[in-house]
């Protein structure tokens, strides 16, 4: 398993957040977390990154036990976020958001843009565009792209197609598929369950701070409590 | 020029550049040619010029002043500008600077330091108190940083005061350290490399050096990957995190920068000053650091340099009435250049104002026969003589006039579209009347309110400041 969450326990204060969730993601594998608002999705994300730390119960990366681990060192082996909202620097140009997802990594960064201006044409174009005064679509490029510099093993992704428009968020699945298939895990958090779906391999469904379900991707697209819950129909 | 395939947005940067129009246009084009280095350059050069053009000691003071203020914003923009970290404490590092300076290089405590060695101490140790007080403030944001720095302003300036009879268990009195009140006087001269720099003029480039080593540095710096993650940590703290970006130690590097940089223009300071006194280091010269780095434009090198020299230029010229008095109009016609469109609507309230101004000069003669001219000064003076109504009693009523401004300025920003440029002739002749008949004779009141005035019309009008960079909504 390349990541593996056993009975984490995370609280903001008192407020008892995730609640002995368990879950796990192996290499490259793309796997999507659902779960309505305020069902704990950010959160989980967050403890994996190391944004917020459990009260309890271990995050283990590729071997390594890093529960306790600084988000840069948690970066350094292999992890890295496309956050909810994106989160550009946006009076920085495109270049320089790049940049900055590289950060932790030492040496020529060439090679990083490179694959990423091959993953994406479009930021080849606009480098020196400052990331604020992109489109939405654009600006999910540039998120994308940022996260792919540390050339991570796990993608972790806050949802991608928030605020997009439909055609735009099926572009952003398909640059999640792209990602995987060049061989990087992901761990995508959707409200859109059946888009999401469509492309995972596994899915967890998360309901207020616990893991209520999980299965194959095909398996839960056909579960009928989800259906009901999530894909409306 | 469009080439076909290429993001329209691409091809677009370079019309835009080409995009000046009017008489100024070839102008503004040859200077955004000339690179920023030689600009710099340049400008220091005519800078370096200054003592030789000039023998008033005066002129070069000032010029000592404006380059210590350029060396404080420069730093203080590390703080604030880069890393945005709002330090109400920065005035501290001066001071300490300057204190620790003036103990190393005196008979305060008997040490006479040689000055290569204590400049190494002082930024050494100004550097060190960045550091340490950036530790507690790591985790504390906005507001809360500002109010803790704040109170470490303040403490540096009782102790100060208070530091004069310090009892040490092993000392048999108390000790005197900083010299309470009277400060620290008889300090050494600065002595690099055998070199005794004893004149102002001596000071005027030692500091000049300092200032450009500090520019380039810091030039460098900001285009190096530590000041775009400064920027990125600016912009918006929660992503640096999330990027891996080492957020606390770039804090703190940016505490002790800012503190070294301080510490540095402190003990230059105590040098060229020849003593320290608590008075030095109040809230008021902090505000005017951060008045300059806000005017210039705070993140933009040049825009910071800009804003010092003007802070530190403009009170001294405003001591001169007439002085005052061009940078006074000069000002209120600046503001309504940059608030008023269309350009008839500038160009009749102007012409409103000018006839006012008769009309009430003319109606007034008749009542006041024996009027005295206004305060003397040269050609614009005689040409204000004409304008502005001066009663024989100007103090009580130019008084009763100031009270009166103030509740019509407050009015004219509150009133919208003709109503505005109809009450505003009144206001601006008002204004006028205030500043010939009392603000022209009361410097030092005139000094804050003209310099409070450029701020405020500035901030309206370019809220980036002079050469900041604006703004970028993500919407
Ligand atoms: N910093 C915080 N302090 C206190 N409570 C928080 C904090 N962050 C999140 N919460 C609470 O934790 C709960 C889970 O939040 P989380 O952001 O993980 O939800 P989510 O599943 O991502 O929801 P959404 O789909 O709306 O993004 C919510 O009730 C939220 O109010
Ligand atoms: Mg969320």
């Amino acid at each position: 398993m390349l990541l593996a969450l056993k009975d984490v326990n995370t609280y903001y204060g008192q407020i008892h957040i995730l609640q002995g969730v368990s879950l796990d993601v192996a290499e490259g594998e793309l796997v999507c977390l659902l779960g309505g608002n305020a069902s704990g999705k950010s959160t989980t994300l967050k403890t994996i990154l190391g944004l917020v730390a459990p009260r309890s119960g271990s995050v283990v990366f590729d071997g390594e036990d890093v529960t306790r681990a600084s988000t840069s060192r948690r970066i350094e082996r292999g992890m890295a976020i496309v956050p909810e909202n994106r989160r550009l620097f946006s009076p920085m140009t495109v270049t320089e958001n790049l940049e900055m997802g590289a950060y932790r990594r030492s040496g020529d960064l060439r090679a990083a843009f490179e694959r990423v201006y091959d993953l994406f044409p479009l930021l080849a174009d606009r480098r020196s565009q400052l990331a604020g005064t992109m489109s939405g679509g654009e600006q999910q490029m540039v998120a994308v792209g940022r996260a792919l510099m540390s050339e991570p093993r796990l993608l972790l992704m806050d949802e991608p197609s928030m605020g997009l428009a439909p055609i735009l968020v099926e572009r952003s699945f398909e640059i999640i598929q792209a990602v995987h298939e060049a061989g990087v895990a992901v761990l995508v958090v959707e409200q859109n369950a059946n888009m999401a779906l469509s492309v995972a391999d596994r899915g967890y469904v998360l309901q207020t701070g616990r893991i209520a379900l999980t299965d194959r991707a095909d398996a839960l697209r056909e579960n009928d409590d989800l259906r009901k819950a999530y894909l409306g129909r | 020029m469009t080439k076909i395939g290429t993001d329209e947005w691409v091809a677009q940067v370079g019309e835009r550049t080409e995009a000046y129009r009017g008489l100024t246009a070839p102008v503004r084009r040859t200077w955004d040619g000339i690179p920023l280095g030689w600009r710099f350059a340049a400008a220091m050069l005519l800078v370096a010029l200054l003592p030789v053009a000039t023998d008033s000691s005066y002129v070069v003071r000032v010029g000592v002043n404006a380059f210590l203020f350029g060396l404080l914003a420069l730093g203080l923009n590390v703080v604030v500008g880069y890393a945005g970290l709002l330090d109400l404490g920065y005035i501290a590092f001066y001071g300490f600077g300057a204190y620790t300076y003036a103990l190393l290089s005196s008979d305060q405590i008997g040490v006479h330091l040689p000055a290569e060695l204590t400049l190494i101490v002082v930024v050494a140790l100004t550097a060190g108190l960045g550091y340490v007080l950036g530790l507690p403030s790591r985790r504390l944001l906005g507001d809360y940083l500002a109010i803790v720095t704040l109170f470490f302003g303040q403490v540096f300036v009782q102790l100060a005061i208070h530091l004069d009879r310090l009892s040490l268990p092993w000392a048999d009195g108390p000790v005197n350290v900083t010299g309470g009140p009277n400060g620290i006087v008889g300090i050494d001269p600065i002595r690099l490399v055998g070199v005794t720099f004893s004149s102002v003029t001596d000071y005027f480039y030692l500091l000049l050096v300092a200032f450009v080593a500090l520019a380039v540095g810091l030039h460098r710096l900001t285009a190096s990957r530590t000041g775009r993650a400064w920027r990125a940590l600016r912009e918006d703290p929660l992503a640096a995190e999330q990027m891996g970006l080492p957020v606390n130690r770039l804090k703190l590097l940016a505490f002790a920068v800012g503190g070294a940089v301080a510490g540095f223009a402190g003990a230059v300071f105590a040098a060229v000053q020849v003593g320290v006194f608590p008075q030095n280091f109040e809230t008021l010269l902090l505000i005017m650091i951060y008045a300059a780095v806000i005017l210039g434009g705070a993140g933009s090198l040049p825009g910071v340099a800009i804003g010092a020299a003007v802070i530190a230029v403009f009170p001294e010229v405003l001591r001169t009435p007439d002085y005052a008095r061009l940078i006074f109009y000069g000002v209120v016609l600046g503001g309504l250049v940059a608030l008023l469109r269309p350009w008839s609507r500038l160009a009749a309230v102007l012409a409103g104002t000018v006839v006012l101004g008769f009309v009430v000069r003319f109606a007034t003669a008749a009542a006041w026969p024996d009027a005295a001219a206004v305060a003397p000064g040269g050609l614009v003076a005689r040409a204000l003589g004409a304008w502005v109504a001066t009663p024989p009693n100007a103090t009580t009523v130019g008084n009763v006039a100031f009270v009166l401004l103030v509740p019509a300025v407050l009015a004219v920003t509150r009133l919208r579209g003709p109503a505005r440029t109809w009450a505003l002739p009144t206001v601006l002749y008002l204004a006028a009347f205030v500043w010939e008949t009392r603000l022209v004779a009361e410097p030092s009141v005139t000094r804050q309110l003209v310099l409070g005035a450029i701020l405020v019309v500035m901030m309206t009008a370019r809220p980036q400041g002079l050469l900041g960079t604006p703004r970028v909504e993500m919407l």
